[in-house]
């Protein structure tokens, strides 16, 4: 252990710890802008200066270890000064338009600025030119208000194993962006969001549907569904000052209905039709391994995660077959309402209007891809973010505090607590592994309150084992077969699984990937800031939701039965695989 | 860094097809090998004389480094360049010693001589005008490059002199290869 004093406090932290974090045990608060936790600190910004006594330079606190004997101060003129120094700077190069920017509430910078007082910049000089990239469907970068932290640069190369964002030039002339300061459309970007999740002020963000969101409800020709995915309801709350974890699925209901929606559904209903689906096409993938004897791409993996299905066309091609050909759960429900639901309405699928609401940039993209139009056209129309949601909320006057709780429209409304843990890392897991096992024992999943805890939490990677015994007569060629499955959230966690299975060190059956750390819960377009305590916070609210329901499998989730009898006729058959499943396509990453 | 005989950037016989085999070459000798971008750029861009778009995409495959990775690296360093340069790179020292002791006036004078500016290339492609911020011979100041030739304390009246040398065609590619600079007569 190391002894230290901080502000003449003394502090004793194992070696290898940071100042900042040392700091942080005595409750010492020191600003920081360029570090995010789980990142390597990179000491860029300098807003964590702190003087060492014996250091003839101030020190970054994010980067620098304690060392014995160490006396720190944090709160001398010389640092204040400092980091108002460093802080004007960023502002007199930053080329913010505050009272119209998307992050005017929520900007990092304009609270550091307020945190250290500054009321005027002592600085003038060259502004960081305004260049807008809106080349994706996802994501929105504007470099004016670019203040190089890198935050984006880190997360997207350690978190997620892309690279797509760099520090591109150099001196004042530096820009973060992709190769050559092009399109982001020029490169291998996943849509993931993540840099928008952890930028600290306006410069990446999504891009906004909100408009055609409007438009559609506006035009009295257009029935206009919206869908909400299950990890809104655990984040969106966040939006109106709710602590992390609040559930507020009565409440955002009560809202879409009086945003004007026509009918408000649940992405969870298709959830449970991609549980359906997904562990019909895993069984039917072990019985041709086990009993036909023939090749197959195993182990399969899920595929709702539109970030990680880009992934792996770019980075891993030669797993495609692996993937499970469902539909994302988003997917499964444009197609559906622009079917199913039009048939029950009566109206062609032109006259619907999709609009669905995602933690997620990366669904942006999803819903645009060709192949996405099962019901001859467009079969989910707009994604917004939770953020999105908010501001419509908000912009249409709505006291969202004071909304009663409402319930979902039938038919694609009704869901199953299964569906609602496909918001977190583990959940789509546990959700399959729920109904395959009684689908092949005819007994539920043997496993406490059916939770597969192995799988559960923010572990990067995790492993369970089932195995099977006293399986129904159809299923006996499952009897003593141990059926392996693994769980990766975030990009690069998956990246290191799939080398792994390919380099034969590790043996699966069923693998889940989720793009975004924490999975859903912490999508690219959830409310800002996630870390570590939001999403366990987020992920103990989704699991309340499924316990609090008398449903909790995919497989009887009545709603379900009547889709298969009156439309689809059975998981896996003619309609489904026209409407429910799809193919994937190799990209170059360069 | 640079493997003997790699820098033949003006060996115009060379087609690409032989260039990119040496590339893959090298690819393949570094696949793996931590640390290895930056050699990598400087070999490939003596067997191009640039760094074309194609070479940097299968750099950044072979290596497993994002394009924009590689990207930054090559418009971080002033050495690389992606745009194709002539037979020959002057680069004038504008560091400190060489900037007061009239390297400027150096550059004012080849920038008329050559008709071009600073990073163009001649349209007879047989110079390009980079400037360099020191090359670690301060007390040659003020220093030019010509490839990999250093040219010491420099006056303008000599420019022409020195230009010549290299118009002259046969001579360079092996003044070039030897890097061993040329003296000139005081």
């Amino acid at each position: 252990m190391i002894h230290l004093t901080i502000n003449d406090t003394p502090v004793t932290v194992p070696a290898g710890t940071t100042i900042l974090h040392a700091a942080q045990k005595v409750g010492v608060r020191i600003p920081t802008l360029c570090y995010v936790e789980r990142l390597q600190a990179i000491g860029a910004c300098r807003v964590c200066v702190v003087e060492i006594e014996g250091m003839i330079n101030l020190a970054a606190s994010c980067s620098m270890p304690v060392a014995e004997g160490m006396r720190v101060r944090t709160n001398t003129r010389r640092v204040r000064q400092a980091r108002r120094m460093v802080v004007e700077m960023l502002l007199s190069e930053h080329d913010g338009d505050c009272q119209t920017c998307d992050r005017r509430e929520d900007c990092e910078l304009q609270a550091l600025s307020a945190e250290l007082g500054i009321r005027s910049i002592s600085f003038t000089g060259q502004k960081t030119g305004k260049r807008i990239d809106v080349s994706t469907p996802g994501l929105m970068r504007d470099h004016g208000k670019c203040i190089k932290c890198r935050r984006c640069v880190s997360v997207c190369a350690e978190i997620q194993h892309v690279g797509a964002l760099w520090a591109q030039g150099r001196g004042f002339d530096t820009a973060i962006g992709p190769a050559f300061n092009r399109d982001l459309s020029t490169v291998a970007c996943v849509q993931c969001g993540q840099c928008a999740a952890v930028c600290p002020v306006g410069a990446i963000t999504e891009q906004s549907y909100i408009d055609r969101v409007w438009d559609a409800i506006d035009d009295p020709d257009k029935h206009v569904v919206v869908q909400t995915a299950p990890a809104i309801r655990a984040a969106l709350g966040e939006c109106f000052g709710y602590p992390p974890g609040t559930l507020v699925t009565g409440k955002m209901t009560a809202a879409l209905r009086r945003l004007g929606f026509d009918a408000v559904f649940d992405t969870n209903f298709t959830a449970d039709v991609t549980i359906v689906e997904e562990s019909t096409e895993l069984l039917a993938r072990l019985r041709t391994a086990l009993v036909d004897k023939q090749p197959v791409a195993l182990p399969m993996f899920t595929s709702c995660s539109p970030g990680w299905i880009l992934f792996a066309e770019y980075f891993h091609p030669q797993i495609l077959p692996n993937l499970s050909t469902c539909k994302s759960p988003q997917q499964m429900f444009g197609a559906l309402a622009k079917t199913y639901y039009a048939q029950k309405l009566g109206v062609t699928p032109e006259q619907i209007f999709v609009a669905s609401v995602m933690p997620c940039t990366a669904k942006k993209f999803e819903c645009q891809r060709p192949e996405m139009c099962a019901s001859g056209t467009r079969d989910v129309d707009a994604v917004l973010t939770t953020r999105e949601l908010g501001k419509m909320i908000r912009a249409a006057g709505i006291d969202f505090d004071a909304l009663p709780d409402e319930e979902m429209d039938a038919p694609l409304g009704l869901s199953s607590g299964a569906a609602d843990i496909f918001a977190n890392t583990g959940g789509v897991m546990e959700a399959a592994l729920r109904t395959a096992y009684e689908v092949v024992t005819g007994r539920p999943l043997p496993m406490d309150n059916l939770h597969v805890t192995p799988v559960a939490g923010l572990a990067g990677v995790k492993e369970a084992a089932v195995t099977i015994d006293q399986a129904l007569p159809d299923w006996s060629f499952l009897n003593g077969v141990e059926v392996r499955v693994a769980v990766a959230h975030g990009l690069n966690n998956a990246h290191q699984l799939v080398e792994a299975v390919l380099a034969g060190e590790k043996q699966y059956h069923f693998v889940e990937v989720m793009t975004c750390p924490g999975g859903c819960i912490g999508g690219g377009g959830q409310p800002r800031f996630t870390d570590d305590n939001v999403r366990k916070a987020r992920i103990a609210a989704i699991y309340r939701e499924d316990e609090g329901k008398t449903l909790r499998k995919s497989h009887e989730n009545p709603a379900l039965k009547t889709l298969y009898e009156e439309f689809l006729g059975q998981p896996l058959g003619e309609r489904s695989h026209h409407l429910l499943h799809t193919t994937y396509e190799a990209r170059s990453p360069v | 860094m640079a493997a003997e005989g790699m820098s033949c950037a003006a060996c115009q016989e060379v087609d690409d097809e032989q260039r990119y085999a040496q590339l893959d070459d090298i690819l393949t000798q570094y696949q793996g090998v931590q640390g290895a971008l930056i050699p990598v750029l400087q070999m490939a861009q003596a067997i191009f004389g640039y760094l074309p778009d194609a070479a940097l995409r299968r750099i950044s495959t072979a290596l497993g480094k994002s394009y924009s990775e590689v990207a930054g690296v090559v418009g971080f360093y002033s050495f690389f360049t992606t745009v194709p340069r002539g037979r020959h790179l002057i680069r004038v020292c504008l560091g400190t010693a060489c900037y007061v002791r009239g390297g400027k006036n150096v550059l004012a004078a080849l920038r008329s001589a050559l008709r071009v500016e600073v990073g163009e290339t001649t349209p007879d492609q047989m110079f390009s005008l980079d400037v360099g911020r020191c090359f670690g011979a301060c007390g040659l100041a003020p220093v030019i490059m010509v490839d990999d030739d250093v040219h010491e304390r420099v006056r303008p009246g000599q420019l022409m002199g020195i230009l010549d040398k290299y118009r002259g065609g046969g001579a360079t590619e092996q003044d070039a290869a030897q890097s061993e600079p040329m003296r000139e007569e005081e």
